[in-house]
């Protein structure tokens, strides 16, 4: 791909901080055992990029809409129904795609699919970080008590933890960074920049502070790197960021602990 | 019995599970500094009777906890938790709701025996003694009131089994600790408990071991013959 210098200083930007998000809210994805879930949900967005391009609204607005229901949807079902989230993530995630491709011009769904950083404006990348950084504030104030309910749910209930609650935010900060995600490396591989900056961090971490923080960073050195490397070799950046992401966790498995 | 004010008064509680139910009608107090030990078959509805107290379980009937549930300790029958969880003990004991300064923590690992070097390790490469003398210490440094112990010794070698034991007496006679303790062993329930609570989805008695537990209601409470007697051990 083409930028101008403050085309790439922009792009780089909001990767680092949409990157550096996705790894920390991924690190939870990966002990809640729900790596898939997330790589499902991030397909949810695909109708509402669809919608907003459709009607000329900001995508990654239309695509949290999109995922915001999605989950509620999952979230309802999943209490009343009781079968499992995979199961229902499933459902409505190949749902989300059919309806989604339909609806995306032939010219836009590439783009949808795999992002296309190099068109982001400097709003863009002002949601972003503003976005990013919400999001970090937020689980990092939940962090402890989701992680509490990881290692033992009674022992989360027994103090008063509403896991179902925690568990409905957790799902809509996964929404979130997708939303955020889908200009950076698209519906696609979003689901991939949340579980490998983990995945590699989980490799080399035996305590929670250095695993969650290590993914956050992973996260933000895969998107700088992969999107430079775009730049300089013509390509389209999110591949070339999940790619890196995937180099990482490689190299990771040669200092596992 | 002492007569200190109930700090558990449970009424009429019923639980089901689908339509059955688990436990029937339950009514009983537990006074301030008392050890409870609640005994009966597999299934009778020990472990439903702890998780309704916790609220984990929905119930109907009346359960009064004087210090709220907050001040509850629970260790639960089994932990089983993801051995590859990168989880140090340090970070695990901050995980209690009510934060705990470092000397507490210190203190606490020193009452259970739980050598302070391993709180830089994992949890998950923790031994199950280990494990269960963490859990222990997790549940004292939120300061306590109640604690409720289901089973605490069943998977345990006896070194550990005797620390429980020990911190349990001293937490009773240090901070008027009231305890409800799940057993299957006869021998512990005469040894630690003041009062003994039978139980078969109902009760079936409650009053000191030597007055409740009678050849005649423990063979209602096991059923058949009245085959277990006073300091008879019972494995599960």
């Amino acid at each position: 791909m083409e930028g101008t210098v403050s085309n790439v200083f922009l792009s780089v930007i909001a990767g680092l901080f949409v990157g550096g998000a996705a790894g920390y809210v991924g690190s939870l994805m990966v002990i809640k055992r729900m790596s898939l879930v997330g790589d499902a949900l991030s397909h949810v967005a695909l109708p509402g990029i669809a919608l907003g391009l459709l009607f000329g609204i900001n995508p990654v607005a239309t695509a949290f809409g999109a995922l915001f229901l999605g989950v509620a949807l999952i979230w309802v079902l999943e209490s009343k129904t009781k079968l499992p989230v995979e199961a229902l993530v499933g459902v409505v995630f190949t749902a989300s795609l059919a309806i989604g491709v339909l609806l995306i011009p032939d010219e836009k769904l590439l783009e949808s699919l795999f992002g296309d950083i190099s068109r982001v404006t400097a709003g863009d990348a002002l949601l972003a970080i503003a976005g990013s950084v919400a999001i970090y504030g937020i689980l990092k104030f939940f962090y402890r008590r989701m992680m509490l309910g990881v290692v033992s749910g009674d022992l989360a209930k027994s103090q008063g933890i509403a896991l179902e609650r925690e568990n409905l935010i957790y799902l809509l900060l996964v929404a979130a960074v997708v939303a955020l995600g889908i200009k950076v490396v698209g519906t696609l591989l979003m689901g991939a920049l949340v579980i490998l900056p983990a995945a590699a961090s989980r490799n080399i971490s035996q305590n929670l502070g250095r695993y969650a923080y290590g993914s956050m960073v992973i996260g933000g050195m895969a998107s700088i790197i992969g999107i430079l490397l775009a730049f300089r070799l013509h390509l389209l950046p999110g591949p070339i960021v999940v790619l890196v992401a995937v180099g990482i966790f490689l190299l990771t498995l040669f200092f596992r602990r | 019995m002492n007569h200190n004010e109930p700090v558990i008064e449970i009424e009429h509680l019923t639980v089901s599970f689908d339509g059955e139910e688990v436990i029937h009608d339950l009514s009983f107090c537990v006074e301030e500094g008392e050890t409870l030990a609640i005994v009966g078959p597999n299934g009778s509805g020990k472990t439903t009777l702890l998780r309704a107290i916790l609220g984990l379980v929905e119930y109907q009937g009346k359960i009064r906890i004087k210090h709220g549930r907050e001040r509850i300790g629970y260790v639960p029958q089994r932990f089983s938790m993801d051995k590859d969880l990168p989880l140090s003990v340090g970070e695990f004991l901050s995980l209690r709701a009510r934060q705990n300064d470092p000397n507490k923590v210190r203190q606490t690992l020193r009452l259970t025996e739980f050598p302070e070097r391993l709180l830089t390790r994992a949890v998950g490469s923790l031994s199950g003694g280990e494990l269960q003398r963490l859990l222990i210490s997790w549940t004292l440094v939120g300061d306590p009131m109640i604690l409720l112990f289901d089973e605490p010794t069943a998977w345990v070698d006896i070194k550990t089994e005797e620390m429980v034991f020990a911190v349990l007496r001293s937490l009773r006679e240090e901070r008027n600790l009231t305890v409800l303790l799940v057993s299957h062993d006869l021998n512990v329930v005469y040894r630690e408990a003041s009062n003994v609570l039978c139980l078969n989805k109902e009760i079936v008695c409650h009053g000191s071991p030597q007055e409740a537990l009678t050849p005649a209601s423990l063979a209602r409470l096991y059923g058949g013959e009245p085959l277990f007697y006073k300091h008879e051990h019972i494995s599960s």
